[in-house]
């Protein structure tokens, strides 16, 4: 018997006898025998705890991980301390076991972490309504489009500027096949969404108008004018935005957008290699019914006590079935959950300081590395968190000579952005100090310098 | 919350005298604020402490911080510690769940999660550096490959439902890259719900299959359904009824004959686990649930894992980046890498590769069980089921609570609560209720559509006898409370932290945020 289930011997007879079967084999019978394997599974056998533990180390051992290493990367992604009661509470038994809170009477623990959750980020975005958590953000951005397109009846056109995280582009260009839409690109000038073809790519087709703040090459946006420029057509205008900036840059709220999304990883949230983690998604009181995913909604039990419920369930899968506004089940409820947890450690001062201290270290160190010889800006937009500089040598090179140094410089904007080949974009949390920030500075210079076949300082002759 | 089972006499069944939860008022993390408290702290700033005027023009920037709370650190402790013991939970008792799969949620791949080289993994590192990360992925892809017998896997889905939109997004690039444009997708009046909402988001048109007396497809009605305008049909094999399709090869052949393509939604794939495999019945693409066969916890609604196999047919069209593994020829070791340049690729389904905490800890339960432990597990959530399936059949639950398609069940069974609304007063939803009392949680009510009053009950492999037992023994008192006294069970609970719920005017007069 395996160690998770308890199936003596007896037991089994005693359950074949109540059954009225003579073997397992004959409550299999159904299966044709054509469609029956008739054969193991040609896997491995089973491990014992310990030699699982061992294999899984092992592996876990061959990952350059954010402790064994200083961490630069980001992209979306962000090495922020986690709070230890956020692992002390997502791991209680009670929040990591249930089922989706379909029985409310004993689900009250889960459903009211939504309400709280709602709130939460119904604040952080400045806007009116929020749902309870979505798989992750560039798939948020895909469901967005989904409801722009119902909402606009019949729309078509999906523009999104090249500042929106190329996986939110390239995800919206998958689901757009399926929703039959096209979608446009507007390109980046100065770091920042080019207002007017924005503008100009907006017109009576455009179901929505995306953009991100800050942008992926960590550029905080005039988001208000984009906004306006694009309201201008009746497109919904719908932002993606870094939830743990919002102590310091404007919410999408009151910059006029209709949606406000993205990606919580940064709220708490582990790194794990890119996931689980959450997507948000706030709008406007209008959109409420047209919502993806579960909303908890305050009630009444029978004797008057206060208690929460999953409401407008009639938007859902499991009731509208084909007529659903998203066909979303399973979501994101326990990373959700750390978010609400992490923002209530964060708190109202909390979420402010940490926004400054980011911008003040990201601006210290964006001046300290276009400071060194062969590095530059890629753009002198203002940042909070991230910003963008070019190197004057190959930034695949620089960046394994800097790993030698154990250091993750940042993220190669080549992946995704060929017209910026040797550019490379650097990222800033709590935890990364002004030391931290000095050994990128000094290894990077020299990794530019070896790379580009300079001798190494130390050796030039005085 | 009660104790699970082992009740020895009927919980109480009166409203007059609240539970100590009963009477705590619900209170949330914003109502506990008071200015001037905090948990958190952040690092004092090492850097110039230059005026945040000179880095963002103050028309970008926030002018009134948003209203978290002010709360201390152990007031958030014991606020979430409050909250989760108003929650019920598998580990405190059984949660069987139809078409849930609530099988226990072994500790030690939570241990392994959090190992810092998968935790503490930065998405965007260098796949170099990253080699355990991509052999875990790439070994996971090899099991679930043998398990569903097709060849080609993308862990990339997050969910079940994002798996079925990647399978018809896959299905539309395979006609279109034949020069074919199909627009209706066929699936059973037993479905899932997310398969109907699945197809629309697709941009595909939903057909209904019917379902004949046995419980499985009807043949002739798909038959005068499939056409050359079919692109797929989205099948559950075990089915939402607990049966087998025994005409799977038929269908297949059906399907296959129009040009269409045969979805398998995974959900119950803890049925046949080395017993039987989609890609043998005939399926070109599979989405399996990881936080369902293959214990991921369901995190009370997340997060998940919905990674799909696929054929060889069907292989060109899967989302980049895909997993790829190179020899390393002289006696290396194999390297790993993400491959981009999949020029046939639908692309991306979301951001980095996927919900790769997950996949660790379903690598970790594949690796505890191993293959022999695999089909062990299934056995044992068929034999569990058929035994619980034998237990609810006798006395007054087997009478008023009958099986709806009288069959030799598989993992799951749908029983039909029809004779006790008609005979008792007594629905479905009472006897859910009811269960609530006696420390279980209740099967998945009201589905499938097409059973009057079902309860759909999962017991899974991880359940002991003992428990089993207990549940339809708890079943039986209520039948038997409810001809004796039908209005215990229609106002029931009485111990829950809260009882009966107003839903309908939580969504006619929606409150989803607190005021500040």
């Amino acid at each position: 018997m395996t160690r998770y289930t308890s199936v003596t011997d007896a037991d089994r007879q005693a359950m074949l006898d109540a059954i009225g079967a003579q073997s397992v084999d004959d409550l299999f019978e159904q299966i044709p025998v054509e469609v029956r394997l008739d054969r193991d599974l040609d896997l491995p056998p089973g491990l014992t705890e310990t030699e699982c533990f061992d294999h899984l180390a092992e592996l876990a051992e061959r990952n350059a991980h954010a402790d064994a290493e200083t961490c630069f990367l980001g992209a979306g992604m962000y090495d922020h301390y986690v709070p230890a009661i956020v692992d002390a509470i997502t791991q209680r038994s009670e929040f990591l076991t249930p089922y989706t809170p379909y029985q409310p009477e004993v689900s009250q623990g889960g459903l009211q972490v939504m309400f709280e959750f709602q709130t939460a980020i119904s604040e952080l975005t400045g806007l009116a309504v929020a749902n309870a958590s979505l798989y992750e953000g560039p798939s948020s951005v895909a469901s967005a489009a989904y409801l722009a397109i119902g909402a606009t009846k019949g729309r078509r056109k999906l523009v999104a500027s090249r500042g929106l995280h190329p996986h939110s582009r390239q995800t919206l260009e998958t689901y757009a096949r399926g929703f039959g839409a096209e979608v446009v690109e507007v390109g980046l000038d100065g770091g920042v969404t080019d207002a007017g073809e924005l503008a100009a790519a907006v017109d009576g087709d455009t179901a929505a108008v995306f953009l991100q703040n800050p942008n992926f090459l960590g550029a905080v946006e005039d988001l208000e004018a984009l906004v306006a420029a694009a309201k201008e057509g009746g497109a919904l205008t719908i932002a993606a935005v870094d939830p743990l900036t919002l102590g310091v840059v404007r919410s999408p709220g009151e910059c006029g957008v209709d949606i406000a999304l993205g990606e919580g990883q940064s709220l708490g949230g582990r790194l794990d290699f890119g996931g689980p983690s959450f997507g948000f998604f706030a709008s406007t009181g209008e959109h409420l019914r047209r919502m993806p995913g579960r909303i908890a909604g305050e009630t009444t039990d029978v004797d008057g006590r206060r208690g929460f419920v999953l409401a407008l369930q009639t938007r859902e899968q499991h009731i509208r079935r084909e007529k659903a506004t998203h066909n979303i089940c399973t979501s994101q409820a326990l990373n959700a959950l750390g978010g609400v947890i992490y923002l209530a450690w964060l708190g109202k001062q909390g979420i402010v300081e940490l926004g400054e201290l980011m911008a003040r270290r990201t601006a210290y160190a964006r001046e300290r590395l276009a400071a060194l010889d062969g590095v530059e800006l890629l753009h002198e937009a203002p940042v909070v968190r991230e910003f963008a500089v070019r190197l004057d040598a190959p930034v695949e090179q620089v960046l394994d000579r800097v790993a030698e140094d154990g250091i993750a410089a940042g993220y190669p904007l080549a992946r995704e952005y060929p017209e910026y080949e040797d550019a490379l974009l650097v990222a800033i949390t709590e935890r990364r100090s002004k030391r931290d920030i000095e050994r990128l500075a000094d290894a990077l210079a020299r990794a530019v310098r070896a790379s580009r076949g300079e001798p190494a300082r130390e050796e030039v002759p005085a | 919350m009660t104790p699970p089972f082992a009740t020895p006499s009927p919980p109480p069944a009166n409203a007059d005298t609240p539970t100590a939860q009963q009477r705590e008022t619900a209170t949330t993390i914003f109502e506990r604020s008071v200015a001037g408290r905090r948990a958190g702290s952040v690092p004092s700033c090492d850097v110039p402490e230059r005026p945040l005027d000179e880095l963002i023009p103050r028309n970008l920037r926030r002018e009134h911080g948003p209203q978290l709370p002010e709360v201390s650190e152990p007031e958030i402790v014991r606020h979430y510690n409050r909250l989760s013991r108003r929650n019920f939970d598998l580990d405190t008792g059984p949660y069987p769940l139809g078409s849930c799969t609530m099988k226990h949620n072994p500790r030690l791949n939570e241990k392994v999660a959090a190992l810092p080289g998968h935790a503490r993994l930065h998405p965007a590192q260098s796949p170099k550096r990253a080699q355990g990360a991509l052999e875990l992925m790439w070994r996971l892809e090899r099991s679930l490959a043998e398990i569903c017998g097709l060849p080609h896997v993308s862990l990339q889905p997050s969910a079940g439902s994002h798996g079925e939109l990647a399978g018809l997004l896959l299905t539309r690039a395979y006609h279109t890259d034949r020069g074919e444009e199909r627009s209706r997708v066929l699936t059973p009046d037993t479905s899932h719900g997310t398969n109907p909402a699945s197809v629309t988001m697709a941009g595909y048109e939903v057909v209904k299959v019917a379902t004949d007396e046995r419980g499985g497809v009807d043949v002739d009605d798909l038959r005068s359904k499939v056409d050359d305008d079919v692109a797929c049909l989205m099948l559950t094999n075990p089915n939402t009824l607990g049966v087998f399709d025994e005409n799977i090869r038929e269908i297949a052949e059906l399907v296959h004959a129009s040009g269409a393509t045969l979805y398998y939604d995974g959900a119950n794939l803890n049925a046949i686990m080395g017993r039987s495999r989609p890609g043998d019945m005939g399926f070109d693409i599979v989405h399996v649930n990881l936080h369902k066969s293959f214990s991921q916890p369901h995190g009370g609604g997340g997060p998940g894992a919905g990674p799909i196999a696929v054929s060889d047919r069907i292989e060109p069209y899967l989302p980049v980046p895909r997993v790829v593994r190179s020899e390393g020829g002289n006696g290396a070791a194999p390297t790993f890498d993400f491959d981009h340049d999949q020029p046939k690729s639908i692309g991306r389904l979301r951001g980095f590769a996927g919900n790769f905490g997950v996949f660790v800890r379903s690598y970790a339960y594949m690796r505890s069980l191993g293959g022999d432990g695999l089909t062990e597990a299934s056995e044992a959530a068929v034999l569990n089921a058929n035994y619980l399936l034998a237990r609810l059949s006798e006395g007054m639950t087997g009478r008023y609570l009958p099986l709806a398609f009288d069959r030799t069940c598989m993992h799951e069974f749908v029983l039909s609560g029809a004779p006790a609304k008609r005979e008792l007063g007594v629905k479905t939803l009472d006897v859910a209720k009811r269960l609530l009392d006696f420390g279980f949680h209740p099967p998945t009510i009201y589905f499938p559509l097409l059973v009057d009053e079902a309860l759909m009950v999962e017991p899974t492999e991880t359940e002991t006898r003992e428990s089993l037992d207990a549940l339809a023994d708890a079943f039986e008192e209520i039948v038997a409370e409810a001809e004796r006294d039908p209005q215990i069970a229609q106002e029931a609970p009485y111990t829950t932290p809260v009882r009966r719920l107003d839903e309908a005017s939580a969504s006619r007069r929606p409150v989803v945020r607190q005021t500040l």
